[in-house]
């Protein structure tokens, strides 16, 4: 490095030169347009935007003019090294985006690839039924109750006026418990255990144990001696509804299915009832809704048969009523003031004609291919 | 009930054009479920005539009898015809039905004149069961004398009807009978009933056959009557015959068909006895102990102290209301006939019929209760016709045994109630006139008084009386109103915790299972449950499904274990199932609940003496699995399920319960000894987990190393609901350090990690365990634990010694605890 020198003259200082500047500059463009790669092209850098380049050496060398011709030079100098960085960086972002895309096809996996390592699980499309029904009524604002299955006679039938003599309450019937202190031939005002067979002891409970109003749905397990077929198994799950208020009516019961036929079946489905005899209830009605499948219209169709309903028009979903004002005595709630109404359905029912199951071991049986399918909601 | 529309348009006068699917059409919406309407003779056409057998040929040389007859079929329909027939019950000079070329009979058998056995048959003779008329092929139909030849037996024989069977509620027993139904119908067209049992009957005479009614809850009314020389060989005419087929009874003899005609007219049972064969005078009573009756069915019967007996000066001749006795039973010879019409208390009759397996015709009426104003009709119209067609005498002396009878009570009724109960508007006369329909007397205005009438004994209450109307009013009048109601609480917490944890096992890979709650006590032993264990302690069903299941399961495994084999049998060798349900634990001391009053509410104590004698019912969740957990393939090696696994299923049902479990090694059946865990919530004993005893699973016929876990779930859910503390997040960095600690085998690694974290103090933010090593680089019968601490303050960055201090403290704790010594 020099020091400025007066006496210097600048067309001595070779470098500086005009055309050694372009062709430092013309040499740096060719070098990095012909880098093939980064790499390549790192080292082109080095060699020609660098400290040691051509161009950065002769910048140096523009101290050691006279001032009236550092201006030019430096003008001149600058330029080309711009031009280099510039050519510099154009030329790493090109030979970048050739590097990705190869790159990147050649990381390019088979997506199609299964990943089943840890197997799905599944919930019981009974239970999620059951849910998706509290849901329903929740919505209502009711309450959801669940109980004890091995109940005492009293909850499961004297409190909802199915007297001693009832068939239901025969063991043709009723699971008995086998009941320290119950002798069946021995009248001493002690009743055996049973199991449930129904889910209204639970309406029984709440009543005994709350004031009106009440809106509620009770549900769970509840057993009857049938033998297992493809309709009928002894342990199945049922879903009742109970309200009771002031002036409730059978209005009210109907207004309350058609929700939950719309809710559960579709929009503008509609519910039907038919007088019938239930001893909780008075009056008592068998409660159907229209098929969801066919809307009636299978009905004297026998061209468009309807496998849901068996061209009925209408399905059976389970029986219904006023509560009869003697089980409202029996739980201490005043039927002068109050009255209510109760429903109950079946779900294993509700479940195979929802979902179209054919016969009953698939839903008793555990069997996992058939409750995969259904998820974890239903 | 079965109904022939014919028969019921005696009572009714039903417009011609009527079907039975009309008519089903009309009773369904006022309470009739009507199961089928079968229409019988529709398989059938004429021509169908009675003909004359003018003279049998018998022709030999064939395999079996067989004889050419000519029947005189009516100049009409042809004069005399050649027909080949092989039945042999009948003669010349009898009247048959001939089934002329052309007929088509039922199963589309068509007729047409045939040359068979060498002889032109021009028709064929026809039995009742060839015109399914019934199920009796002792031979072909030999008609009354008196019908005229060439009549069309069709008509003749009421071949062509329609029947409803119909779903008769256990409430309405009047409608177990033509007159009950004629009545509903008569209502449902709007027309006038001709009622069968309004007949003029007979005062009761002092000296008719000694009837004593010893036992008046049982019978309070017993009407008989003597019908005297009845001619043994008179037979049930044909019409009677057919109503009672088609009704679902068989025709069997003069004297018991009229019997169970009246019974299906008027649905008031009767009872036929030889007068011969009654030994003095009848007493009803009850049974005394150990006492005996054969019954007609030939079955010795011992009978019960409840059961009502029919009782002569022989002993017990009939089981009141149930089934007559064989002893003075009417008989082919029999001429003279007492009938029994009597009325006999429901439950009794219930009782006696299901004591005894005897469901019958009598009891499955007097069940539902009978009306007990028609005993005297009912036994008048019996004796009108067994004067009329077994030419009998009736004797003019008259039984009715009578206790002081009961007239219905009326029922106050708020004429408005109807209205209320529906949510209708109901005219005021529209109330009357249906009560009135029913066969109720209606007094009153606002207020009504309503006498039901004597065959409606469900009518008790006020609401019963609403039914009647709202049914009539039509069920489809009924609006549609959604209540309302008040502000809900919601699922309750443990609702919400009872789906969490079954979606959190599903998410880990469980599959929900539903298994009926019976189990056995080979179950049990195969599991390896010692006798005294808790769980052998369950509740047992008098009645089970399988004697080998006659158990309540006090744990959910037995039913899982099933449910794991068929799964895998079935061709799924890796498996994870689990279930929530509940478990029956009988409490100790624990006796039969009482029976609570109904007519008011009982009071806190009887409740609490009820619930008193019911079983502990906690809700449990368990699991098991099998096989494969992770599953090998491209991205390399899988693994089999282990006890881990089964534990982390446990621990997974505790997260979602907000629970932690405290987790401990145990040694509990069914589990592997050494590879069991016992869980624990604040000291209380929760649940196991871990790999099932090599034994069991043996056992069991469940794949080795078969794992699974089992919860109280109820005691995971807590009381209220716990908020969560949001953490504050220290920005400061993390000083993160491994520690490696040796330890004597048997010590539990959780024991090391709680020594590590009480000695680490508050810096410490996570410990995990990341590796545990046994072998040969360090002593034998010891082990190294691998953990990573992570420690971190809430204000500074921490400094090397702080750090330092920390992991020195937590060494010297482990050290302390556990005798851990650091890993060179
Ligand atoms: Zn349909």
């Amino acid at each position: 490095m020099s020091a400025p020198n007066k006496s210097y003259d600048p067309v001595e200082v070779e470098v500086l030169k005009p055309e050694a500047v372009e062709k430092a500059r013309d040499e740096a463009l060719a070098a990095i347009a012909a880098a093939a790669d980064l790499d390549a092209l790192h080292e082109a850098e080095i060699a020609h935007a660098k400290d040691r380049s051509p161009l950065a050496l002769a910048n140096r060398e523009i101290g050691a003019l006279p001032p009236a011709a550092k201006a030019d030079a430096g003008k001149r100098v600058g330029q080309a090294r711009a031009a280099v960085s510039r050519a510099v960086a154009e030329r790493r972002a090109e030979l970048a985006a050739e590097r990705d895309a190869r790159v990147l096809v050649e990381e390019s996996v088979d997506v199609t690839l299964p990943w089943d390592r840890a197997p799905r699980g599944g919930r019981h499309p009974l239970t999620t039924l059951t849910e998706r029904i509290a849901e329903v009524f929740g919505a209502l604002g009711w309450e959801v109750n669940e109980g004890p299955e091995v109940e005492a006679e009293w909850m499961n039938f004297d409190a909802l006026n199915i007297g001693r003599d009832h068939p239901a309450r025969s063991p043709q019937d009723t699971f008995f418990i086998d009941t320290p202190g119950y002798d069946p031939d021995v009248d001493d005002g002690r009743d055996a255990l049973i199991l449930r067979t129904q889910t209204s002891p639970l309406q029984i409970r709440s009543m005994l144990t709350r004031k009106p109003p009440l809106h509620m749905v009770s549900i769970g397990r509840t057993f009857r001696t049938d033998a297992l077929d493809a309709t009928h198994t002894p342990v199945f799950n049922q879903i009742e509804g109970l309200v009771v208020d002031e002036g409730i009516g059978m209005a009210d019961l109907k207004g309350t299915l058609d929700y939950f036929v719309q809710e559960m079946f579709g929009a503008g489905l509609t519910s039907r009832l038919r007088p019938n005899y239930f001893p909780f209830t008075e009056p008592s009605a068998e409660l159907d809704m229209q098929c969801f499948v066919c809307h009636g219209s299978s009905v004297g169709d026998p061209d468009n048969p309807c496998r849901t309903c068996s061209s009925e028009g209408w399905i059976e979903l389970g029986g219904c009523g006023v509560v009869n004002p003697r089980v409202l005595v029996s739980v201490g709630i005043d039927p002068e003031r109050y009255s209510g109404f109760a429903f109950g359905i079946g779900l294993e029912r509700t479940l195979m004609f929802r979902h179209g199951i054919a016969d009953m071991h698939d839903i008793v049986e555990g069997d996992v291919r058939f409750t995969l399918p259904f998820g974890v909601e239903i | 009930m079965r109904v022939p529309l014919s028969w019921l348009r005696e009572y009714v006068d039903l417009p011609a054009e009527v079907s039975g699917r009309e008519l089903a059409e009309k009773l369904i919406p006022i309470g009739f479920e009507v199961e089928t309407v079968h229409s019988s003779g529709a398989g059938l056409s004429g021509p169908l005539v009675v003909g004359h057998v003018l003279e049998i040929e018998e022709l030999t040389g064939f395999k079996k009898p067989i004889r050419f007859c000519q029947v005189d079929v009516g100049a009409e329909n042809g004069g005399v015809r050649g027909i080949v027939c092989g039945a042999r019950n009948f003669k010349a000079g009898d009247k048959v039905v001939a089934a002329l070329p052309g007929a088509v009979l039922p199963g589309d058998f068509k007729i047409a004149a045939r040359k068979t056995y060498d002889h032109v048959s021009d028709g064929m003779i026809c039995s009742a069961r060839e015109l399914g008329l019934g199920d009796d092929h002792s031979g072909i139909i030999v008609l009354p004398s008196d019908v005229p030849v060439g009549a069309d037996a069709i008509e003749l024989l009421g071949i062509r009807d329609e029947v409803l069977d119909i779903a008769v509620t256990t409430d309405r027993g009047y409608c177990l009978s033509m007159r009950g139904m004629a009545r509903e119908t008569a209502i449902a067209y709007g027309l006038t009933l001709r009622d069968p049992a309004l007949l003029d009957t007979p005062a009761p005479t002092g000296n008719g056959f000694p009837v004593t009614l010893a036992d008046p809850t049982g019978c309070d009314r017993f009407v008989a009557r003597a019908v005297r020389g009845i001619d043994p060989l008179a037979t049930t005419p044909l019409w009677m015959q057919r109503r009672i087929q088609l009704a679902g009874m068989r025709p069997i003899s003069l004297i018991v068909d009229i019997t169970n005609y009246v019974m299906l007219e008027i649905g008031q049972p009767l009872h036929g006895y030889d007068l011969h064969r009654l030994t003095g005078g009848i007493t009803v009573r009850r049974a005394a102990p150990g006492e005996k009756l054969t019954t007609l069915d030939d079955v010795e019967r011992t009978l019960h102290p409840e059961d009502l007996l029919i009782t002569d000066g022989s002993g017990p001749i009939g089981l009141a209301g149930v089934m007559g006795g064989a002893s003075t039973e009417v008989h082919e010879g029999t001429v003279d006939v007492l009938i029994e019409a009597a009325h006999f208390a429901p439950a009794t009759i219930a009782r006696t019929a299901r004591r005894h397996k005897l469901p019958s015709e009598a009891s499955r009426r007097f069940e539902r209760a009978v009306d007990p104003n028609a005993a005297a009709a009912a036994a008048q119209r019996a004796v009108d016709l067994l004067v009329l067609l077994g030419h009998g005498e009736a004797d003019p002396e008259v039984t009715v045994a009578s206790t002081q009878p009961h007239p219905p009570a009326p029922i106050a009724i708020d004429a408005e109630l109807p209205g209320r109960v529906a949510g209708v508007a109901y005219e005021r006369a529209a109330v009357v006139r249906r009560l009135q329909e029913v066969g109720c007397s209606v007094e009153g205005t606002d207020v009504l008084s309503v006498t039901p009438p004597t065959w409606r004994p469900d009518l008790t209450d006020p609401n019963d009386l609403a039914e009647e109307v709202i049914r009539l009013e039509g069920y489809d009048r009924i609006p549609s109103r959604l209540p309302t109601a008040p502000r809900g609480r919601g699922l309750t917490l443990r609702q919400r915790l009872h789906r969490r944890v079954g979606r959190s096992l599903a998410d880990a890979g469980y599959v929900e299972v539903l298994n009926y709650p019976f189990v056995g006590k080979a179950e049990l032993d195969a599991m390896g449950i010692p006798e005294t264990d808790a769980r052998r302690s369950a509740l047992t069903v008098v009645n089970p499904i399988s004697d080998e299941q006659p158990q309540l399961r006090t744990t959910l495994l037995p039913g899982l274990f099933a449910t794991l084999r068929r799964n895998v049998g079935r061709g799924f060798p890796d498996v994870a199932l689990f279930e929530t349900g509940l478990v029956y634990q009988p409490r100790p001391g624990a006796s039969a609940p009482p029976r609570l009053p109904v007519d008011r509410r009982p009071t806190d104590e009887e409740l609490a003496a009820l619930e008193s004698a019911l079983p502990d019912q906690p809700r449990h969740v368990a699991a098991v699995l099998t096989g494969t957990w992770e599953r090998s393939g491209w991205w390399g090696e899988g693994r089999a399920a282990n006890w881990a696994d089964a534990v982390e299923a446990a621990r997974t049902v505790a997260a979602a319960c907000g629970a932690e479990l405290t987790v401990d090694q145990e040694q509990y059946e069914p589990w592997h000894p050494g590879r069991c865990a016992v869980l624990s919530l604040d000291e209380r004993i929760v649940g196991y987990a871990g790999e099932l005893h090599p034994k069991v699973l043996e056992q069991l016929g469940l794949p080795p190393r078969t794992c699974a876990m089992e919860l109280n779930l109820d005691a995971l859910v807590p009381e209220t609901e716990v908020h969560v503390r949001g953490p504050r997040v220290s920005g400061f960095p993390v000083a993160a350090i491994d520690v490696a600690l040796v330890v004597s085998r048997e010590v539990p690694a959780a024991d090391v990690e709680s020594a590590l974290v009480a000695g680490a103090g508050p810096l410490l933010e996570s410990v995990r365990l990341f590796d545990v090593y046994e072998g040969d680089r360090i002593e034998a019968g010891s082990k190294s634990l691998a953990f990573s601490l992570r420690l971190r303050a809430a204000d500074r960055t921490l400094k090397a010694d702080e750090v330092a201090a920390v992991r020195d403290a937590a060494v010297a704790s482990a050290a302390r605890h556990t005798d851990a010594v650091l890993r060179g």
